[in-house]
């Protein structure tokens, strides 16, 4: 499930919010503390969690202390379904 | 008439000469009134009354007069979103200190990098103190070099609180011509002008700008802005404190997590006013969810100023539509020109009156230099006008040999007001060249058609992304370094995003490697360093990183690599971009 989880967010990061469909995002790059995703795209990311997912990410969560990686989000979503 | 506090400027003689007796002035008149009320995440709001913010900020006054901090001196304030940046900043003032508000470090902005920015910071404006938190003094004294002018680290856990706010008197002898405050750009090049204002040029700017608003005892300010930037430092913080406004303050770090928030505090406090960047329409507009409005209520909302960035037509169509059903009225829509050197506005629109459109042929502003009807089958731009000056500030067009324009011709805006700048801080050089004969030349390209003043873009190369000011040669220089990069083959601009309504920031780099594909991994992994570099150490995240051949930039007759001519190659060649 959370490789499939992963995929799913990889690519809409790529395509959607870095705008290089070709970047090949791993599990465990930081996304956050490394400026991969900027501050302006981080509700653009919990809209598109809560829309595919069914899971809300609490403004408050939007930061590298919740999740950094796209493998903690992965399991943070996992775990709330 | 009943007798009430005038939110207008006291300019008369005999009355306060000084932002400190200013404040002194309100605190006596309403003690108890709460000016500033401080929203925060996960904490219940702060409201804090002008006995508070006076009581609290000599506190602040006491301990630099303590360490032996003298009037005139700069106080550095490493302070986040709260109640101590503002008893801070008015605690310098009172002491006749000269505050400066330095961002605060984020998580994406390497440690490194911002101890270089902060000793670059330390090294032009020379400070005698530092205002920071205990958490944060380690870091601090890494970027305190040993021949620094730094005599004092004042942690804002040591403030002692003196027990009767009716002892404070401000240090004496400060005058109003003496400098209250400096106010710097970001970035390493925006360090080096620190914009000096004096008192005089403070209120005059005020009391200027509250005419064009309009501004009546029954208005509520919110803002979420930084008050590291003069429009947060002076319209979200110092307008409405000095004047008696109530203001609710966001912190910026919340904000764009949560953008609903500011919507839900106007109108939970029937808020009347806000400046945004432009950005900042689309933003809400597209990134609220309708859960988040729910008994939102927008019809107390005056005017919604869009300042600080390019500003666009649809932006405003975009949040018009969003909000109306919430009941924000289209004639809250309003504009305004504005820049640290003239205080804050230079111009304001859309109060007495909408604010005029004016659709110009696209070609005609391009080509002629000239804003001009359309002809048929030539595209049409629909130009906001940002207003009219307002009754202090004067407006020139010039050419570029610093002739006066005529009305439609597209030339560098100047400007002449008695709210300018005193000067860049130690920086005589930079002052002097900034200026043509009294005249203030703001870099900015625009043009003037009935009395109204149109911005269409800048002849400097300055990036703007999301309000805050970019310097390509900082970023440039963080590129260059990357290995596999042709060192000074490296352009940075600006290119505008419509859906984002704001600039993409676009990076061009000559590879090294004559042979190596742009499209290869090992490009790629040059694109990523690249990237990486730019936003740990300019907290400035790329949109696009291109990765050309050598001679794929163009070059000027000097040999410098041309930002704008890079710039519109890099449109010309981009399909990922339509204006």
């Amino acid at each position: 499930m959370n490789n499939e989880t992963i995929q799913v967010l990889a690519a809409h990061i790529a395509t959607h919010i870095i705008k290089q469909p070709k970047r090949v995002i791993t599990p465990d790059e930081k996304i956050l503390s490394s400026g991969l995703i900027d501050s302006f795209s981080l509700v653009d990311l919990s809209i598109f969690i809560e829309e595919h997912f069914g899971v809300r990410i609490a403004d408050t969560e939007l930061n590298p202390e919740t999740f950094d990686t796209l493998a903690q989000l992965a399991g943070l979503i996992t775990q709330r379904q | 008439m009943p007798a009430q506090i005038e939110p207008t400027f006291p300019t008369q003689a005999g009355q306060a000469a000084t932002v400190a007796q200013r404040l002194l002035d309100l605190a006596k008149q309403a003690p108890e009134k709460v000016i500033l009320r401080l929203l925060f995440n996960q904490a219940p709001d702060q409201p804090i009354t002008y006995a508070e913010l006076l009581q609290r900020s000599n506190g602040y006054a006491q301990a630099l007069a303590g360490a032996g901090i003298q009037p005139g001196e700069v106080v550095i304030l490493i302070l986040q979103h709260g109640a101590d940046l503002a008893y801070a900043f008015f605690g310098a003032i009172f002491h006749g200190a000269i505050p400066s508000i330095m961002p605060f470090l984020t998580e994406k902005l390497s440690p490194e990098q911002y101890r270089r920015s902060l000793a670059a910071l330390f090294e032009i404006c020379a400070p005698a103190a530092v205002i920071t938190y205990p958490e944060f003094e380690s870091e601090v004294r890494q970027a305190i070099s040993p021949h620094a002018s730094i005599r004092t680290l004042l942690l804002s856990s040591q403030i002692a609180w003196p027990a009767e706010a009716a002892e404070i008197t401000p240090t004496k002898g400060i005058q109003p011509a003496d400098i209250v405050l400096l106010q710097h750009s970001s970035g390493t090049t925006g360090l080096q002008k620190g914009v000096a204002l004096s008192h005089q040029a403070v209120f005059n700017q005020l009391e200027s700008y509250s005419r064009a608003l309009h501004l009546a005892p029954a208005d509520v300010i919110v803002s979420w802005l930084p008050l590291y930037h003069d429009m947060g430092l002076i319209a979200g913080f110092l307008l409405p404190i000095l004047s008696s406004i109530p203001l609710v303050l966001l912190s910026p770090f919340d904000w764009v997590r949560a953008p609903y928030r500011m919507l839900q505090a106007i109108s939970q406090y029937q808020g009347t006013l806000a400046w945004l960047p432009n950005f900042a329409y689309n933003f809400c507009a597209q990134k609220i969810r309708p859960r988040d409005l729910e008994g939102v209520d927008l019809s107390s909302w005056r005017a919604v100023i869009n300042c600080s960035e390019p500003m666009y037509y649809r932006s405003h169509q975009l949040f018009l539509e969003r909000f109306a059903p919430y009941g924000f009225r289209a004639s809250a829509l309003a504009t305004c020109y504005a820049m640290a050197e003239n205080v804050f506005a230079v111009t304001q629109g859309g109060i007495d009156a909408p604010v005029t459109i004016d659709p110009v042929s696209q070609r005609g502003l391009l080509i002629d230099r000239l804003a001009r009807p359309p002809q048929p089958g030539e595209d049409v731009i629909s130009m906001l006008s940002v207003g009219r000056p307002i009754d202090n500030t004067r407006v020139r067009i010039l050419d570029e040999h610093h002739h006066d324009l005529a009305e439609r011709s597209l030339g560098e805006i100047a400007l002449h007001s008695d709210c300018m700048l005193t000067g860049y801080y130690k920086r005589p050089d930079l002052t002097k060249k900034a200026f043509a004969g009294g005249w203030y030349l703001t870099g900015d390209l625009g043009y003037m058609a009935d009395g109204e003043v149109y911005v269409t873009g800048r002849k400097k190369d300055l990036i703007i992304v999301g309000g805050k000011n970019v310097y390509p040669q900082d970023l440039e220089g963080l590129a260059s370094e990357v290995a596999g990069i042709h060192p000074g083959r490296v352009a940075a601009f600006g290119v505008p995003n419509p859906d984002t309504g704001t600039e993409d920031v676009v990076i061009a780099a000559e590879l090294e490697d004559q042979n190596l594909d742009p499209e290869d991994p090992a490009a790629q992994a040059i694109a990523d360093e690249i990237r990486q570099r730019v936003t740990r150490g300019s907290d400035v995240v790329l949109r696009y990183v291109k990765l050309v051949r050598r001679g794929w930039l163009l070059k000027t007759s000097s040999g410098k690599v041309a930002r704008s001519a890079n710039r519109e190659k890099y449109l010309s060649e981009s399909d990922n971009f339509s204006l």
